[in-house]
């Protein structure tokens, strides 16, 4: 079995930086089960330390010193697949973590511990990842589950929030009606790289009234900065990339 | 018939009220079943949940797999301790994968499922929010038979009676929750 120690910064799957010149051959990782994230720096630099609830304005990670003991096995279970959709992109897979049924269990777990009891009532989960972590928080805190979507997938009335692409831009949609003004949400996806997909949510989820508590994610990719996308959002992931 | 006790628990109603039909989506003529006003009653979506964890938590299921939607399949995988595979339109998932074609009503569309996801011998649930004629269903069964998988059922929220899904599921029992005429 390989252990793969990245030699670069991990580059987005979402194009935010531009491919590391380092020669192919250290990325043989493409039939590896897993791979040890973050990379080669020491794993105690890695993780922040966990402060209340009330977020500050830096990314907050799950851990404490010493790590919360879930962490790791999490981490591990997720594959990162070279070139994937293009070269020079190091695609983060979590479907591996959902076939580890321990480590998709404490993945939810860390969220629903975080959220529950905090008068939530709206998960928001961006597609189509979003909806595979998004439904069990919601069901679990008894929230209810607004998925946001591409252009043309919800069949109801919607509004939408445009924003940009490295070339171009796209959108996201939410049904009209599905959240109240005064409601308190948190918007869930697998990944930030850019904060493109994320910060138009929660745009869009301003705009009717609703107050982003915050945005949650398994796995930051810092050095595409999304959170700054997020402004005063405060966000809070399990695992940095980097 | 499966899925008849179903039919008389006392949840199905307060599920099925929720579920919000838009005339003419995608296009004319077709009644488009949105369950996303399900997914905004907690209780209704708890209900659907726990009605389809019932029915399997005690069956040994592995496996749940679920075409495209993802809303469903997590959940219940999670209650019921099984692996969730999502299966997936092309070009979407990461690793090596195989397909399974599936026909539309102009022309095809294929079903992708990652290789080593599923092992020989893994119990699987597929699970779908609405059966129609069928088709990526049995897409789905293919996929999974085809690597050793033993499909044990196929769960869904909404059943279209009319358009005759059941018989394309290679003889796997169907469960359904609500049914739409």
């Amino acid at each position: 079995m390989q252990t793969i120690i990245a030699l670069a910064p991990l580059v987005s799957h979402r194009l935010c930086l531009a491919p590391p010149p380092f020669p192919r051959h250290r990325l043989l990782c493409r039939r590896a089960p897993s791979i040890r994230l973050p990379s080669h720096r020491s794993s105690t630099t890695s993780f922040r330390l966990l402060s209340s609830f009330a977020a500050s304005r830096d990314s907050e990670m799950a851990t404490e010193d010493g790590q919360d003991p879930r962490i790791p096995k999490i981490a591990s279970s997720i594959r990162v697949i070279p070139d994937f959709p293009k070269p020079g992109i190091m695609f983060h897979d979590i479907t591996t973590l959902l076939l580890d049924t321990e480590a998709f269990k404490d993945t939810i777990d860390l969220f629903v511990e975080r959220y529950k009891g905090k008068g939530i009532s709206v998960v928001a989960g961006v597609e189509a990842r979003g909806f595979i972590f998004g439904p069990p928080i919601a069901l679990a805190i008894g929230a209810k589950f607004v998925p946001m979507r591409k252009p043309k997938k919800l069949p109801g009335k919607v509004i939408s929030e445009e924003y940009s692409l490295e070339y171009g831009t796209d959108k996201i949609e939410m049904h009209v009606g599905a959240v109240e003004p005064g409601e308190r949400a948190i918007i869930i996806d697998d990944l930030i790289a850019t904060g493109g997909t994320l910060s138009a949510a929660v745009r869009l989820l301003e705009r009717v009234g609703v107050k982003i508590v915050e945005c949650a994610c398994v796995i930051e990719l810092p050095e595409c900065k999304g959170r700054e996308k997020l402004g005063e959002t405060p966000l809070f992931i399990l695992i940095s990339s980097a | 018939m499966s899925g008849n006790k179903e039919e008389v628990d006392p949840r199905i109603n307060g599920i099925k009220t929720k579920i919000r039909v838009v005339p003419d989506f995608p296009k004319k003529g077709i009644m488009f079943q949105d369950i996303t006003t399900v997914l905004l009653d907690p209780k209704a979506f708890k209900d659907t949940i726990d009605l389809f964890v019932e029915r399997y938590r005690d069956k040994n299921i592995s496996v749940v797999a679920e075409a495209r939607g993802f809303l469903f399949g997590p959940p219940i995988a999670l209650a019921i301790g099984a692996k969730f595979v999502p299966l997936r339109k092309p070009k979407k998932l990461p690793g090596e994968t195989i397909f399974e074609e599936y026909e539309l009503e102009y022309g095809n569309d294929r079903l992708e499922m990652h290789v080593g996801a599923v092992e020989a011998g893994d119990r699987a649930l597929v699970v779908d929010d609405l059966i129609a004629t069928g088709g990526t269903l049995c897409a789905a069964i293919n996929l999974l038979e085809r690597v050793g998988a033993e499909v044990v059922e196929c769960a869904c929220v909404i059943e279209l009676p009319e358009l005759k899904g059941r018989q394309k599921l290679k003889g796997k029992p169907l469960c359904m929750l609500v049914e739409y005429r």
